[in-house]
């Protein structure tokens, strides 16, 4: 034994009886209305988007230019005749009926390329490669080659709408399956599965987070591709997106129409965003605990 | 028990080198390892880090083929994973995190088509109920301590009535309380249903506990050092669990002690 240890005082044991809980105030009380409201996050959103909004009408009012910078009330109000009686619900579903094909078909080819490269070293190195090379050239900048391959026309569109959403859904799956724990891959052969049972029972919902991140990006970016490329090519038979709409108005000077289309496109936006992808992480990442 | 004469074994392990590849070495991590599994077996692979006895379970597990030798089990050489060897792990992420308790358990039952719907679900909760997990069975991995995870595990290796239970330190990462109260269920399952497990550890007291046969290794690469039996079921004398640690305590670590000799010589 050191000297130091040896030196230690000698003291005497401690023993208490423990309190009961009754004894000492608070152990659990509910939160006050007022916090439980402000722990919701969407009345955070909705009170932040009406600040804005109302800096908006401020700034507009300042100016004073219906031309460059129409109020906010203007710009609902062409919102709300445009979907009366100017045929914006129209204009929108021809925009996301073009888009979900797109959109499928972009998921469907990514799905293949996946599944060849988890099965397969070459098909590993061919999404690599190929994710590589087509993942940074801007969907807009095909749109001249698909014009002389396909026309003016819906298969134009789906030609690059496929090219914004392959690479990114697929980088995503890639790497989410890529990061599937050891471990769940043993228990996954232990149960005997194999081949695309063990990808549709192990791998998917294992990689699930990061599938949703790459169809949430996929849908970003799809969006944006087809709004952008209706505005360069417009319309094809008479009816044409949301991209038409902005531009036609645009060459009328119709401004807060120009501004109730910009609206609709993002009003979609956060549609999908916070109705539709919420409710799938919700019910699957969130309950699962994958995602707090 | 011992004078009942020993029918055919249920796992053969014979001569049995396994060798693995990092990026720069390959590295042998058993040699010629020989040892006989029977029915109602409660085995157990013992040995310090490095002697290859979590390799030694991956290879009956099917997860990686020896180099040399052969494991047969009921007479026919293993190749592959499968639900016939189930395994428990030491990781808590073992369980599905998409899947409740109850269907965790269910899944490997369903996916081996070994039963459909209200079968499985019935042998499912039969084996939640066993493990003590009846109230968790709607619960998601996620809110589970890790012990109830392992309890999970061993529920799903149990349900699907394997012929070889393999366990892989499946209390090694639990606080030493529980991982008390899971060897001592361990055993109490045991009791009722006698079924053969083959159970990894670098415990001294671990083994002594749940074994009755324990296989001891040498590390670097992992060598048969010997294959004692431990106390029976039921003593729970502690002068003989002690005797028998320091037994094995001796054998394990006696090549320590001669190279420490040498170099002091």
């Amino acid at each position: 034994m050191s000297d130091a240890a040896r030196t230690l005082p000698h003291r005497p044991e401690i023993h208490r009886e423990t309190e009961q809980a009754k004894t000492f105030g608070v152990v659990e009380k509910p939160l006050s209305a007022w916090e439980r409201v402000y722990n919701l996050g969407f009345v955070r959103k909705l009170a932040l988007l009406a600040v804005l909004a109302l800096a908006w009408e401020l700034y507009a009012r300042s100016i004073d230019n219906s031309l460059i910078f129409p109020t906010f009330s203007a710009t609902a109000r062409a919102l709300y005749e445009g979907f009366v009686e100017g045929g914006l619900l129209l204009r929108a579903w021809t925009s996301i009926r073009v888009l979900l094909m797109g959109y499928a078909a972009g998921l469907a080819l990514a799905a293949v390329l996946t599944v060849l490269a988890i099965t397969t070293r070459v098909g590993t190195d061919l999404l690599e490669t190929l994710t590589a090379m087509f993942n940074p050239l801007p969907a807009i900048a095909l749109l001249p080659l698909a014009l002389i391959w396909f026309g003016l026309g819906e298969a134009s569109l789906i030609f690059v709408l496929i090219h914004s959403v392959l690479w990114a859904v697929a980088l995503n799956t890639h790497s989410g399956f890529m990061s599937v724990s050891m471990t769940l891959r043993m228990v996954g052969r232990n149960y005997g599965l194999t081949g695309l049972r063990y990808v549709a029972g192990i791998l998917i919902p294992a990689a699930f987070p990061s599938i949703l991140t790459g169809l949430k990006i996929g849908w970003a970016f799809a969006w944006r591709t087809l709004i952008a490329a209706e505005l360069v090519f417009g319309v094809s038979s008479g009816s044409g997106g949301l991209g038409w709409f902005i531009y036609e108005n645009k060459n009328l000077l119709e401004i807060q129409n120009v501004f109730a289309g910009l609206f609709t496109v993002i009003l979609i936006g956060l549609l999908v965003e916070n109705v539709i992808f919420r409710t799938v992480e919700i019910r699957t990442i969130r309950k699962w605990g994958m995602q707090h | 028990m011992n004078d009942v004469t020993l029918g055919a074994p249920l796992l053969d392990v014979s001569g049995v080198t396994l060798q693995y590849k990092t990026r720069e070495h390959l590295i042998t991590a058993t040699y010629r390892v020989d040892f006989k599994v029977y029915p109602s077996d409660r085995f157990i692979l013992l040995g310090p880090s490095g002697c290859g006895k979590s390799t030694l379970l991956k290879a009956v597990g099917g997860y990686l083929q020896p180099v040399e030798g052969e494991i047969r089990l009921k007479g026919s050489p293993i190749g592959r994973p499968g639900p016939d060897r189930m395994m428990v792990f030491q990781e808590f992420d073992q369980l599905l995190p998409w899947k409740t308790v109850l269907e965790n358990v269910m899944f490997p039952l369903v996916a081996s088509g070994k039963l459909h719907g209200a079968a499985a679900r019935d042998k499912a909760m039969h084996y939640i109920d066993k493990v003590n997990l009846t109230k968790f069975a709607d619960s998601f991995p996620h809110m589970l301590s890790g012990g109830m995870k392992q309890r999970v595990a061993i529920a799903r290796g149990m349900a699907m009535e394997p012929d070889i239970l393999l366990m892989d330190e499946p209390f090694a990462a639990l606080d030493a309380l529980t991982r008390r109260k899971m060897q001592d269920e361990l055993l109490q399952l045991w009791d009722e249903t006698r079924f053969t497990v083959l159970f990894v550890t670098h415990s001294i007291p671990e083994a002594i506990t749940i074994g009755n046969r324990i296989l001891l290794l040498s590390p670097h690469p992992g060598q048969v050092k010997a294959e004692i039996n431990s106390l029976a079921r039921g003593d729970t004398d502690p002068v003989r669990a002690k005797e028998l640690e320091d037994r094995i305590n001796a054998m394990l670590f006696s090549d320590r002690i001669e190279q420490e000799e040498a170099a002091h010589e």
